[in-house]
């Protein structure tokens, strides 16, 4: 099939993506998702300078630690300086983005790396890089084997740390008094997020990365009373994106990460008046239930 | 005025808590009897949610220490349990009054088990002791404010306890839930827990607890409630805030003439 890869490998990107960012918007911290997929640049160049090559395990360290490092300084920032924790993302993640510019305007010719890349991506091009054994056998495209990888991980944590997330993000402070560190729970969740994000980053670009995270679980949200529904939603949502951004690219012929957005967006405003209408219709009939009594 | 007691729940020495440097908590010495149904009580801002969490070791304390059932508290932690503000949780949270309840069972479950039977009984158990068992399944953005502070309750009972801190549970609840809850807390004190309730009405206190903290920001007075709600105790914990020094007359007037009330 045409651009299989592309779309699994979107789909996997959603999935990871959106899984995690299901526990951040339910503890406030979706622009944390949007901080860290900026943040973690200046790590990808260093990684990049120290490794010499693109190696993805050192993209992976220079990235993630510097992700783990922006959340630090954003909860820093609020707890010590007092300063609100939008406003500390906003400082953040801003001056480690421009950073991370300035590491790949300055030093242009030996990087093999450009800001337009990083920030739009372009998975239609995945299939150019693929994974070669050594006995010259071609196993498919590298950043698909990335995201399987880091995807399974995702779905491990969860799988594994679902009630210490759950717990520690609806009501953190109860979780403290039995003796639970919700610091831990806090920072193995955003070490995951700068993972995922940094492997996404490749594939797809920062921007589609944020949609990711942000997107899926806030349509899943509308319409999920309990917690796993909406976890299985927001996988669904994803794949539909992923199938939906790439034959929307095709027929438009336009860039596959934009497209994806697009249709995430568009799925959004689908489910958000599809439920507006419901509720409004079930209020209606209510209405009429308690007139004619 | 500090009473002290015999069988300690909890024990408290020269605890101080600040924040910013400012002080919240001034050299507070006291002790809670076991099986007490204990009010902390005291003007706005004294420092009454403080108080019961740097016992629970939620805040960092600046001098002192808090002992419960003369141990420390990392040796106890199971013993104990709290029932946090209404407020301090995103209600809109998806997810069901069930799995908010067996919350009060991770402890005993783990955070990497599932939830034996005996965990889903004492689930059932604790919302059918409030009764909210018909709610079980329902979505905690359904509840109104009183059966919020149920299921809170509910969890904290699931959790099968000695010891009991409770943030307001009072606050913003209907009639028929504050007696229903007053109910529960008689209940657990006659089975001989130790509960301890911040409060905020002044008349209820008489009727409520048998033991009675006064505080602000250092302790006013501590010991039976028959001995601490005193005029002049009073007034020196609100000291200073007219409208409610005359409620306090107000209070003690009704006090001395019980044959008006009820």
């Amino acid at each position: 099939m045409d651009g299989m890869y592309i779309i699994i490998t979107a789909a996997l990107v959603a999935i990871s993506c959106g899984l995690l960012g299901c526990f951040l918007i339910l503890r406030k911290m979706a622009m944390v998702g949007d901080a860290i997929s900026h943040a973690v640049l200046p790590g990808i160049v260093i990684a990049f300078f120290v490794s010499g090559n693109r190696e993805t395990v050192p993209m992976l360290i220079g990235a993630g630690s510097l992700g783990v490092l922006a959340t630090f300084l954003i909860e820093y920032f609020h707890r010590k300086g007092k300063l609100q924790t939008d406003a500390s993302i906003g400082v953040t993640f801003t001056w480690l983005f421009a950073l991370g510019v300035i590491l790949i305007s300055a030093f242009a010719d030996k990087v093999d790396i450009d800001q337009d890349c990083v920030l739009y991506g372009e998975i239609g091009l995945i299939e150019l890089d693929n994974w070669i054994l050594n006995s010259g056998f071609i196993m498919g495209p590298r950043v698909f084997y990335v995201m399987l990888f880091i995807t399974l991980l995702v779905v491990g944590f969860i799988l594994m740390g679902y009630k210490g997330l759950y717990f520690t993000t609806f009501d953190p402070v109860y979780a403290a008094t039995i003796g639970i560190s919700t610091a831990l729970w806090h920072y193995l969740l955003m070490g995951m997020v700068s993972l995922t994000t940094v492997a996404s980053f490749e594939a797809v670009g920062a921007i589609l990365v944020v949609a990711m995270i942000v997107v899926p679980p806030a349509t899943a949200y509308l319409i999920s009373e309990k917690l796993k529904p909406m976890l299985i939603l927001t996988c669904v949502f994803g794949v539909i994106i992923a199938l939906g951004g790439y034959y929307l690219a095709v027929w438009i012929d336009g860039s596959i990460a934009g497209a994806m957005a697009t249709v995430a967006g568009l799925l959004f405003a689908i489910v958000f008046f599809t439920h507006r209408i419901q509720q409004l219709n079930r209020s209606k009939i209510k209405a009429q239930q308690l007139s004619e009594i | 005025m500090i009473e002290q007691t015999e069988n300690i729940a909890v024990e408290i020495h020269d605890l101080s808590v600040s924040y910013d440097r400012k002080p919240v908590l001034w050299g507070i010495d006291l002790t809670i009897p076991e099986g007490a149904l204990v009010g902390i009580v005291g003007p706005n801002g004294a420092g009454k949610s403080t108080l019961i969490k740097s016992i629970m070791g939620l805040i960092p304390l600046n001098s002192g220490y808090a002992r419960i059932f003369g141990k420390d508290l990392s040796e106890i932690r199971e013993r104990l349990s709290y029932v946090p503000q209404r407020e301090s949780v995103d209600w809109d949270f998806p997810t069901s009054v069930k799995e908010v309840v067996l919350m009060g069972r991770y402890k005993k479950i783990g955070l990497f088990k599932r939830p034996r039977k005996a965990d889903l009984d004492a689930t059932m158990s604790a919302l059918e002791s409030v009764g909210m068992q018909d709610f079980a399944s329902r979505q905690i953005s359904q509840l109104s404010g009183g059966q919020q502070q149920r299921v809170f309750l509910a969890r904290a009972l699931a959790q099968q306890a000695d010891l009991y801190f409770m943030d307001e549970p009072f606050a913003g609840v209907d009639a028929a839930t504050e007696k229903a809850i007053f109910n529960i807390l008689l209940e657990m004190s006659q089975q001989g827990k130790t509960v301890v309730v911040v409060h905020h009405d002044l008349q209820s206190v008489k009727k409520y607890f048998d033991w009675l903290i006064l505080l602000n920001l250092r302790l006013v007075a501590s010991g039976k409630t028959e001995n601490i709600f005193k005029k002049e105790l009073l007034e020196e914990a609100y000291g200073g805030k007219l409208t409610l020094l005359t409620e306090v007359g107000d209070l003690i007037k009704k006090e001395e003439f019980p044959g008006r009330e009820e």
